[in-house]
Formats: structure tokens, sequence, C-alpha cells
């Protein structure tokens, strides 16, 4: 391989990074939900009033870290009025989800129409740019795609992993799944199960939000209109395609952001198989993230493996009399 | 129980506020009696007071894109004739199907005598209403057609002639010699705007090239970004778009390289890349359609005009352009509006080597609405249509 491939590859692997960083933000948000046995197809929404609202601080405060706060707790007001519907009043969770969405996408655009001359300060521009990290970024291949990236893209990767112990190596974590997987059990343990729902659709919401800060404030660095555009949605397949595991997270919300960009990379190079000329379809492209989670959905139903399968109580609402 | 029905409420109230909230987006139509609708208009014209205009916008007026630049015309177009603010009706987000209907219908209901509408898809629905509204005049943006209706009209901008002269300071601007032009979908109009561009950018560079990637979508911010960054991956240093935001010049910046911009002048998104970009001004076009009707001369028409009626310009040059730019394309600029030099004339090769202007020659505006093959520079193809 000659070093121009390299190079190319090292280019792309960390344009792949950026583009998977607002999918594992949301991804993320979804398994704390999804483990504490909540469905929310809000993704989208909540992702979209973390992007206004997150982008809308920036503008005016010119502060960068209170706008990623600010973005993070709009998703988590968004996330609220979920839970509030889903587990106190234990509503359908996939009808509230899809209405979070629709309402997310139509409040966000409207606040947003302030926020469409508004341009971002440079100290926040700044202090999301990406950190090339002396040395390491030189490593060929993975080099640019870990060690010069924004800290936002970091952040994803550190929360993946945090996430993950808490959830399994963590007594609450534990309590948490047991939520999801049986409250009925979790509520004889002495667990406030509705306590542990609220917490965790919270900060999942907040999660989300934060994905939305980024593709704003830190991706496009400008607001518009629609500005999700449905990666909210490849993120609710991820949670399945990671098999609510948040260090598979990383991989697969990296490999659907490879899926996104690929497709643009290859589109004027000429390829061949066995002496056939290839031509990657994009339409083929774009719904590759959603067979290969049709496909984990069938393998996991197929194998039967314990930890393979979605929490036991999901998308079900509790109630506690119930038999 | 009583919970359900709180969860139910909360549910219809996040819901209601949705149209509610786009309600007060638009302009909300007025209850006037509306006398001018039953007023024949014939030659005779309509008394300016009388005039009512509705717009349709496919997007918001706050887009900072296509219907912004839209909604810039119709300001431009309300100063230039002293229209007052009830003098017009808008409504934005409309999609392309029944909503067009109604909306334009509901514009009649409130007495407008003058409707356009902004978006290709637009065209059949306001054609329906148009039949039955003889008297009322439409106007149809990007439209390829006016259904043989006396009172139904297209207009467009030759936008690919500014991005000639765009091409003109990309093309002194690249230091690799590869641009990179982030294009929407494979239709006509946008090859065109390609075409054009190359040429324009291989009047002053003839070794340049223009590497084009399709997105294969009308509107994704993130996607946008991702692609010119691509571009720029492949040793583009400048990077040129047809689609609507400025994520492509925020691309450019981040890398160190330039930009040029589309549909409005988007400086103070990348201060540092920016160059130029080709604009619209349709007030032009509104202003001169929107008196015609006052004087009773208006006829159906399919208005595709350039720089000569400035209904499509160049936006200032920033202080990012090459040395000498200015002098070259004011030059350009000069011989396109009085006619010496035309920008599909031959000889012109495609990039496959292909001759398909013969010198001498130059395209017909049918064979510009149709045009579906790349000039010599662009490394690309247009996907084949099945």
């Amino acid at each position: 391989m000659d070093t121009g491939f390299l190079v190319a590859a090292a280019m792309f692997l960390q344009l792949a990074a950026q583009c998977g960083t607002p999918l594992l933000f949301g991804t993320l948000g979804g398994i704390l939900g999804e483990k504490a046995g909540n469905l929310n197809l809000g993704v989208e929404g909540m992702m979209m009033m973390g992007a206004v609202t997150g982008y809308y601080v920036a503008a005016v405060t010119g502060h960068p870290i209170l706008a990623a706060f600010a973005g993070g707790l709009a998703g988590a007001v968004g996330a609220l009025l979920y839970a509030i519907i889903t587990v106190t009043f234990q509503g359908n969770q996939t009808v509230t989800g899809l209405t979070l969405t629709i309402f997310g996408i139509g409040i966000s655009n409207y606040v947003g129409k302030e926020c469409t001359s508004m341009t971002l300060p440079a100290s926040v521009r700044e202090f999301y740019a990406p950190i090339v990290v002396p040395g390491l970024s030189k490593i060929p291949l993975i080099g640019k795609m870990i060690f010069e990236q924004s800290s936002f893209v970091a952040l994803a990767i550190v929360l993946a992993v945090l996430i993950w112990i808490y959830l399994n190596k963590t007594r609450i974590g534990l309590n948490v799944r047991m939520v999801g997987e049986n409250p009925s059990a979790a509520d004889a343990c002495g667990i406030n199960v509705n306590l542990y729902k609220y917490t965790h659709i919270l900060a999942g919401g907040f999660l989300c939000g934060l994905g939305g800060t980024y593709l704003s404030v830190v991706y496009i660095t400008r607001w518009q209109n629609d500005l999700v555009a449905g990666l909210g949605w490849i993120a609710v397949a991820l949670v399945i395609f990671a098999i609510w595991n948040p260090v598979r997270a990383i991989f697969g919300g990296y490999l659907f952001g490879a899926l996104r960009s690929i497709g643009l990379v290859l589109q004027n190079t000429q390829m061949a198989l066995f002496g056939y000329e290839i031509k990657l379809d994009p339409q083929l492209l774009d719904m590759l993230p959603y067979i290969m989670t049709i496909i984990v959905l069938v393998l996991i139903g197929i194998q039967k493996k314990k930890e393979y399968q979605p929490p036991g109580w999901l998308s079900r609402s509790y109630y506690r009399e119930d038999r | 129980m009583q919970k359900k029905g709180l969860a139910a409420l909360l549910c219809l109230v996040m819901m209601m506020s949705i149209f509610t909230l786009a309600g007060c987006g638009s302009t909300a139509p007025k209850e006037t009696a509306a006398a001018e609708t039953t007023t024949p208009a014939a030659a005779t014209g309509i008394a300016k007071d009388k005039i009512k205009v509705g717009f349709i916008y496919i997007g918001s007026a706050h887009d900072g894109g296509y219907s912004q630049a839209h909604d810039n015309g119709r300001l431009d177009m309300m100063a230039t004739l002293g229209l007052t603010e009830d003098q017009v009706v808008v409504m934005e987000d409309v999609p392309e199907g029944a909503d067009c209907e109604k909306a334009a219908r509901d514009m009649i209901d409130n007495g407008c005598n003058v409707i356009y509408a902004n978006s290709f898809g637009h065209g059949e629905w306001l054609a329906n209403v148009a039949k039955d509204f003889p008297e009322v005049k439409f106007g149809h943006a990007t439209g390829i057609g006016t259904y043989d209706l006396p009172n139904y009209s297209t207009y467009m901008g030759r936008i690919y002639e500014a991005r000639y002269l765009s091409g003109i300071a990309a093309g002194l601007k690249t230091q690799t010699g590869k641009i990179g032009y982030v294009a929407a979908m494979p239709i006509a109009e946008v090859v065109r705007g390609i075409d054009a561009f190359t040429l324009g950018v291989r009047s002053v560079n003839p070794t340049a090239t223009v590497e084009v990637i399709w997105m294969n979508t009308w509107y994704d911010p993130a996607l946008e970004k991702t692609t010119a960054t691509t571009l720029l991956n492949n040793g583009c240093d400048v990077i040129a778009q047809h689609c609507d935001t400025t994520s492509p010049q925020v691309a450019a910046e981040e890398k160190g390289a330039f930009a040029i911009g589309y549909n409005s002048s988007t400086l103070d998104a990348a201060p540092k890349a920016y160059l130029t970009a080709p604009l619209f001004h349709w007030g032009k076009f509104y202003a001169a359609d929107v008196q015609s009707v006052i004087d009773g001369t208006w006829k159906s028409q399919r208005y595709w005009e350039g720089l000569n009626a400035g209904v499509v310009a160049l936006d200032d040059l920033s202080a990012n352009c090459a040395e000498g730019t200015s002098e070259k394309v004011e030059a350009a600029k000069a011989k396109i509006m009085d006619g010496s030099l035309v920008i599909f004339s031959g000889p012109i090769k495609d990039n496959e080597g292909n001759e398909k202007v013969a010198a001498g020659q130059s395209l017909t505006d049918a064979e510009l609405e149709s045009l579906q093959w790349f000039v010599e520079g662009v490394i690309g193809s247009v996907p084949k249509s099945n």
C-alpha cells in the first residue's frame, strides 16, 4: 500500500468519527432509557431541541461549556415530557416517543427562526476545534481519528466507557438493569422503580441533547432548519445494532458514520472486482445501516443468548398491582 | 383513569402546540371582505391599493437560503412599488402537494390577485387553482410549463451566468488546481451550473479540474459538510456548492481552504474562506411582474433572465479573492451582458472527450433545460436516470 492511500484512509477515518459522534450520543441516550425499560423514539426530537438550545446559548453567551450544558438540559426537558406520560401516566411508549420527535422538530424550527441570523463567536469555535496531539496524531491510519479531534468527540468516547462501567460494574447499574428486566422484582427488592426510570430517561435525554449540540455548535457551526435530518432515527437503530452495549455503540456509531461518508469518497473512484466494474449505488449505501440492524435483530433472535436480548420489560408500562 | 386522561391531554397539548407554533410563523391571513376577486382584471389593470400578493414558500422565510432569497425579493418588491404590509400574504413551509393548492385557495379567499409559489413541485397544484380563478395571476418559480393557462407564468433566473463568474474567482484562487463542487441532485439545473462554473474556471485556469460529488438529497446540513470535507481530503482547495446551507464553506474554513457560497451572502459564516457567491435577486422579477398587473400589461410568459435583467448577480468579492479577480470578473460580466460572450458556445467537449458543441454553435435554451453531460475538466459523472 502506498502512503497516499494511508493518508487518505486516515483522513477518512477522522471524518467517519466526526460523522459518528452525534450518532454515538443519541445511541448512548437511547441505551440508558432502554436499560431502564423505556423505549424512547423521541431521540430525533430531543437532538433537535438540544441543537437549537445549544446553538442559541453558544451564540448569545459565547461560552462553550455552558452551551453544551444548556443543549443537554433541553434534551432532558424533552425527555421529562416523555417520562411524565410514559412512567407516571403509563402512556404508550411508542406513540409518546413519536409525538416527542414531531414536537421536538417543530418547536426547534420555530425557536430556530431567531438563530438563523446568528453566528457563533470565535471563542466557541476555537474551543471545540480539533486538538492535535503531538506525535500521536501521526500514527498511520488511526492517528487522526483518535488524536486530531474536537474535545466533544472525545467526550462521547469517555461517556460511553463510563456508562458501560456504570451499568455493568456498579450496584446502582445493576438496579437499573433490574428495573428494565423485571420491575416487579426490582420493586419487591425496595428499588424505587419510577425514580430509576425518571433519572435514566432524563439522563438519556441529556445525552441526546448533547448530540444535537455537537451537530449545531461543533460540526455544522450554524443553525439550519431540520438540522438533525434523520440522524436520530439511525441512533434508534444503533441501540439495537450495539445490542444495548455502550462500548459496542462506539464501534457501531463510527461504523455508521463511515457508511454515511464512504459513498461520497468512492463516488468518483473506479473499482473493479474480478474484472467487473463495481458502482456503489448511494441509495443502497443509505439503506445499509437499517439492513444491518435488521440482520442483527434476526441474529440475536436466533441466538437466544441471554446477554444479547433486549431488556425484558422494554416498552411495557409497569403497574405495581399487575401480575 | 384520571391519569390516562391527563396523559392524553399532555399528548394533545404537544400536538396542538406544533400547529399553533407553525401558525405563528406565517403572516396570519386577515379576514377582509374581498371584493377584488370579483373584479374582472383584463387589460385595464388593478389599482395599486387593490393589489394583494400571495407568496407560497417551500421552506422557512428565514432559512438563510432559497426561500429567504425569495422573501428578500418580496421585501424589495414591496419597497420598489410602495406596497403596505397588509398587501402581501406569506405562507411558509408549504409542502409540494395538496397543501399548496389549499394555501393558494386560502389566499384568494383573502383577496389575493397575484400568487407566487417558489418550488418546482408546487406547479400542478397551483395550476389546479389557476384553472378555477382565471382573473388571478399566478407565477411559478423553476417551473417548466405554463399548462397552457393564460393566467399562469413560470419564472427563473439564469444563475449559471453568475456561476460562470464565480468560476473565474475560484480558478484564480486555487493553488492545487483542484476545485471541489458539492452537488445536490443530478438534474439539468445543477448540471448546467456545474458546467458553467467549470467553463468559468477554465477560462482563467485552463488546466484546473472541478471534482463533483453528488449528495442525492436537496437538504442535509451535516451531509453537506461531510461531502465538502471529502472533497478537501481529496486535495481540493476551493469548494463550490449547489446546496442550501453554509456547511461546505465552514468545512473549507476549518481546513484553511476557500469557498464559493450560493443563494445568499454568507461572509459571516466563514470569514476566512468565503470568496463570493452567485445570488438571485428575485425582487427584480417580482417588482416588474406585479407592476405589469397594475398596468394591465401582464401576459403569461416563461421568464428566464440573467445578469442583464439583474435577477441574478455575483455577490461582492471578498478580500479573500486572489489579486486581479475583480478585473477579470468585471470584464467577463460586461461581455456576457452585451452578448459578446455566450457561455455555452462551442467548441465544447464533454469530459469523455466527445465534441458536444461545434465551433461557432451554441446550446439553445431547450438544450440547456435538459443538459445531462459534464464539460471537459469536470471529474465525476451524471448518474443515468432509469
